[in-house]
């Protein structure tokens, strides 16, 4: 049963793996190139397990010890994870003793592979996203360890690798736009973060978005769910 | 900062990053039966937040210089059309990266 689900689950994990080596070792050799140890990545992407909070991590690391500030703002750069724990909680109902790992591994591309995917016929629901999660996190502290043990020997041209991220959330999108009828929440996740990516900047409109997000979609509610078919 | 220090950081970053990705399921416990509205936002959050994360992968984007957001403009129109056509992961995702390497590298550099 749990190779079965290994063996399904694998394919839809691929965009990710070569998104995460190619992240995972870019991190690596920014971390080791600023002269820390060589285990602190791998120690990172095992236990931190987010992509931009480890980027920003790098900058805390240069200024003044100071934990409070640098719980304060992994909050805010971690916020957008409350939306997706909100709207798993359905999903991840009944994934008993596996449950606080899938939590836990929550992250960007693990909860869009999630939110996109449902298990082939005969796999077993639970094993299924089990082994997406697991696979993700495993390409993720590959590519770290990668790139802070050798990172110093890649020597082609990486520039515009991070597009793969893109990639796979606008094919998401698309997936997503194909089978449902209601594109109203798709509409008013773009356009209201596009408005608040003006308006706020690059390095704030996250949390301004998804303020904006969800009033918008409670105050609409009645009008979304009568088009219906979400 | 010491290694000490860093280690100390790490720590705090690994408890703020697990409580943001907890919380919802620590309010909402399985035993407990989640209010309609929450179930409404589980229904219609994962399309809305697919698009603020599109945004998000694009925030570095500026129109008002060179290269304009072309290449990323381009890219993102292959990735739509070829998905939506032929639906094969290797060539939208991995056709798409190749193309827009090919055109931050060499077709227009900064």
């Amino acid at each position: 049963m749990k190779v079965k689900a290994l063996k399904a689950a694998f394919p839809f994990t691929i965009p990710v793996m070569i998104g995460y080596l190619f992240l995972g070792i870019g991190f690596g050799i920014l971390l080791t190139g600023k002269g820390y140890p060589w285990w602190l990545s791998p120690l990172m992407a095992l236990f931190i397990y987010a992509g931009s909070m480890q980027f920003v991590a790098i900058d805390i690391f240069s200024k003044a010890f100071n934990p409070l500030n640098a719980l304060i703002l992994t909050l805010t750069v971690n916020a957008r994870h409350l939306f997706y724990g909100l709207s798993m909680l359905t999903k991840f109902k009944a994934t008993d003793q596996k449950k606080p790992y899938l939590i836990f591994a929550l992250t960007d591309e693990t909860y869009s592979l999630l939110c996109s995917t449902e298990p082939p016929q005969g796999i077993d629901r639970n094993w299924f996203y089990f082994f997406i999660a697991l696979l993700d996190q495993i390409y993720w502290v590959t590519g770290c360890t990668l790139g802070s043990v050798a990172g110093s020997l890649v020597k082609f041209n990486t520039t515009g690798i991070d597009f793969v991220m893109t990639a796979l959330f606008v094919v998401i999108m698309v997936e997503q736009w194909e089978s449902s009828k209601n594109h109203l929440p798709v509409l008013i996740g773009i356009g209201v973060s596009a408005i608040c990516l003006l308006l706020f900047g690059k390095d704030l409109f996250i949390l301004p978005s998804m303020i904006s997000i969800l009033a918008i979609v409670t105050i609409f509610r009645k009008s979304i769910e009568r088009r219906n078919v979400i | 900062m010491t290694i000490r220090q860093i280690l100390i950081t790490v720590s705090v970053i690994v408890f703020g990053t697990i409580l943001t990705r907890s919380l919802p399921f620590l309010i909402f416990p399985d035993s407990k039966e989640s209010p309609d509205y929450i179930k409404y936002l589980g229904q219609v959050l994962p399309y809305a937040i697919i698009g603020m994360l599109v945004v998000y992968c694009l925030k570095n984007v500026n129109l008002l210089n060179f290269p304009f957001g072309i290449p990323e403009g381009i890219a993102l129109i292959y990735v739509v059309l070829i998905h939506h056509r032929r639906h094969n992961l290797l060539l939208s995702i991995g056709g798409g990266t190749i193309l827009y390497m090919v055109m931050v590298q060499f077709l227009f550099p900064v």
